[in-house]
C-alpha cells in the first residue's frame, strides 16, 4: 500500500503541473480556459515533431517550446481573451472551447489520428526507476515531475510576492481598475501572467508526453485532471493546487486498486464529494466553488 | 504656467452628465478643496484627472503636457496620484506590499516605505499584516501611503475622513498639514466644510456637475459655500454647455 502511495504523490506532481496554469489564469484575468489540454497537448507535439524530425531532444526542445508557449499566452490574452472578456463572463469560455476545438482539429489535420509519445526519445528515463527499501520502485521521471511541479510553484510563490511584476499580478486580479490608479498596467500584467501560465502548460505537456502516449484529441481529459485538481485544492492558492494534484492522483490509485477499471471514477468521486462540500459551505456560485477572494476591496 | 488646468470637462456616466463643463487651475504647492453634496461631481471630477474616467469633452493638462488618452497607469507615472474614496485597498496584500505597489510607477523622489511608516506610526506594527485586518484610520494611512509611494507632483484626496471616527480624521488631518506644509500640491475633495475651508488654500463648491462657486478659502465665508452647496448661490467660472 505504501507504494502505492508513493507512486500517487508523484502522480499528483503531473497534476499540480497541468492544473497549476489553470489556477492561475482564472485567479488572475477570471478565465476559465477551456483550450487548457489542447494547449499542453499542442506543445507535447512541437517537442515530438523536434524530437522525430530534427533529433532535438525533449528537454532541450522546451528551450524553445516554453518561449513559444509564452509568446501564444501573451498573444492569446492579448488579441483573444482581453477582447472577449469585454462581452461579459460566458464569452471567454465559449471563445476558449472554440480554440480547443481548433487546435484539436489542426493537430488532426496536421499529424493524424496515430498516437504519439515522446519515451523514445529521452532514453532509459522514462521506465528507469530508483529502489528505495521495502521493494518500492520509484520511477526517475516521475520524480522529476514531482520536483518540477514543488520548484515551479515555489518559484511562482516567491515570484507573486517578492517581485515588483508580482506584486503587479496580484493587484490586478485583486482589483484591476484600482491597480492602474497605483501605476499597473493592468493589460501588460494580464498578458504576463498568460504567458506564464502558458510555460506551464508547456511543461506540463512535455512530461504528458514523455510519461504517456498522446493524440490529437488528449486534451480533454487533460483539462478534466486540471479542473478537478484545481477545484479540490482550490484556485486561489498554488500550493493547494498541488494539495489538489495528490489528493486527486491518490483517489485514483486507491480506486484502481479497489477495481480495476476504478482509477478515473475514484478521482471523479473525490472530485464531486470535494464539489458538494465547497458548494454546501461557500454557497452557490464558481467564486465559492474555487474559493476566490472577491475582487472589490474594502 | 499652472500645475494642473482641466479646461471644458465633461463626463457622462451613461445618460447622465455627472461634470458639466469644468474649468479651474491649480497652481504647484496649493491646495484646492472640492466639496459639494453627493452627487455633485467630485469623485467623477477628481476620477476622471485620474484617468479612471473618459472624458465626453475638455482635457486636463499636466504642467502643459495633455493627458488626454493618457490612460490611469502612465498618468501615475507622469505625477498623479489619487487616494480613492473607500480607499480601495488590495485587502489581500500586506501593508507593504499595498505600499510597494505605489512605486510601480517607477517615479524618483524621496518617498519610501520606512518614509511613509514614519508620518503614520500607528502603521508600524502592522507593516506584515493584510490590509483586509485593519482598522478604517489604518486603512486610509495605507491609502495615502500608497499615493505618496509614486512621489506625486499632484495628490488628488476623495473622502480621506469618510467613515472615519473624529479621533482617526485628526490624526489623517494632522498628517495631510504635514504633507501640505512641504508644498505638496494637493486636490481634496471632502464633506466636512470647516476641514475642507481650514485646510485648504482656494475651494470650489460643485453642484449637479458644475462650479457653483470657487474662491480663496481664505475669503470665501462658509455661509456662501452653504449658499452654494444647496444651490441657493451660483457663481460658476467655467463654462456650461448648452
Amino acid at each position: 500500500m505504501s507504494n502505492q502511495i508513493i507512486q500517487g504523490i508523484l502522480l499528483g506532481g503531473y497534476y499540480a503541473l497541468i492544473a497549476c496554469g489553470l489556477s492561475f489564469m482564472f485567479s488572475v484575468m477570471r478565465i476559465i480556459n477551456l483550450a487548457h489540454g489542447s494547449l499542453a497537448i499542442f506543445a507535447a507535439y512541437v517537442l515530438w515533431l523536434l524530437a522525430s524530425r530534427f533529433h532535438v531532444s525533449p528537454f532541450l526542445g522546451l528551450l524553445i517550446v516554453l518561449p513559444l508557449m509564452a509568446a501564444i499566452g501573451w498573444a492569446l490574452q492579448r488579441f483573444l481573451l482581453e477582447r472577449s472578456a469585454r462581452g461579459g463572463a460566458l464569452l471567454p469560455i465559449l471563445t476558449t472551447f472554440g480554440l480547443a476545438i481548433v487546435i484539436d482539429n489542426m493537430l488532426f489535420e496536421q499529424f493524424g489520428a496515430d498516437t504519439r509519445s515522446l519515451a523514445p526519445y529521452i532514453g532509459s528515463l522514462s521506465y528507469d526507476s530508483w529502489e528505495w527499501p521495502g521493494s518500492i520502485y520509484v520511477g526517475k521521471l516521475a520524480v522529476i515531475m514531482f520536483a518540477t511541479a514543488v520548484i515551479l510553484l515555489g518559484g511562482l510563490q516567491l515570484f507573486l510576492t517578492r517581485t515588483r511584476l508580482g506584486r503587479s499580478i496580484r493587484a490586478t486580479s485583486e482589483d484591476p481598475d484600482t491597480a492602474g490608479l497605483v501605476g499597473v498596467d493592468a493589460r501588460r500584467a494580464n498578458a504576463i501572467a498568460a504567458a506564464i501560465a502558458m510555460v506551464t502548460v508547456g511543461l506540463a505537456g512535455a512530461f504528458l508526453g514523455m510519461r504517456a502516449t498522446f493524440d490529437p484529441y488528449a486534451g480533454a481529459p487533460q483539462l478534466l485532471f486540471a479542473f478537478e485538481a484545481a477545484v479540490i485544492g482550490g484556485a486561489g492558492s498554488l500550493w493547494g493546487t498541488l494539495i489538489g494534484g495528490i489528493v486527486l492522483a491518490l483517489a485514483q490509485t486507491v480506486g484502481a486498486q479497489v477495481h480495476p477499471q476504478g482509477f478515473l471514477i475514484g478521482g471523479h468521486a473525490v472530485f464531486l464529494v470535494v464539489l458538494f462540500v465547497r458548494l454546501s459551505t461557500s454557497g452557490l456560485g464558481l467564486r465559492g466553488l474555487l474559493r476566490l477572494p472577491s475582487r472589490s476591496a474594502s | 504656467m499652472s500645475l494642473l488646468s482641466v479646461e471644458n470637462l465633461v463626463v457622462r456616466h451613461g445618460l447622465l452628465q455627472a461634470v458639466r463643463g469644468v474649468s479651474f487651475k491649480v497652481e504647484r504647492g496649493e491646495t484646492l478643496a472640492l466639496v459639494g453634496a453627493n452627487g455633485a461631481g467630485k469623485t467623477t471630477l477628481l476620477r476622471a484627472i485620474a484617468g479612471a474616467h473618459q472624458l465626453a469633452a475638455g482635457r486636463v493638462l499636466l504642467d502643459g503636457a495633455d493627458l488626454t488618452g493618457v490612460p490611469s497607469h502612465r498618468r501615475v507615472g507622469m505625477g498623479i496620484a489619487l487616494v480613492p474614496e473607500g480607499r480601495r485597498l488590495f485587502v489581500q496584500m500586506t501593508v507593504e506590499e499595498n505600499l510597494l505597489l505605489g512605486r510601480t510607477a517607477g517615479r524618483s523622489g524621496d518617498w519610501s516605505v520606512d518614509k511613509v511608516l514614519e508620518m503614520f506610526p500607528n502603521l508600524k506594527p502592522r507593516r506584515h499584516a493584510r490590509t483586509g485586518h485593519l482598522s478604517g484610520g489604518e486603512q486610509q494611512a495605507t491609502a495615502i501611503g500608497r499615493a505618496l509611494m509614486s512621489n506625486p507632483d499632484v495628490l488628488l484626496l476623495d473622502e480621506v475622513s469618510l467613515g472615519l471616527s473624529p479621533l482617526i480624521v485628526d490624526r489623517v488631518y494632522a498628517a495631510l498639514q504635514g504633507l501640505i506644509a512641504s508644498g505638496t500640491t494637493i486636490i481634496l475633495v471632502e464633506q466636512d466644510l470647516n476641514r475642507a475651508l481650514a485646510v485648504s488654500d482656494r475651494v470650489i463648491c460643485m453642484l449637479e456637475g458644475r462650479i457653483a462657486l470657487e474662491g480663496s478659502s481664505k475669503e470665501v465665508s462658509r455661509d456662501e459655500v452653504t449658499k452654494a452647496y444647496f444651490g441657493l448661490h451660483r457663481k460658476s467660472t467655467g463654462s456650461i454647455p448648452a
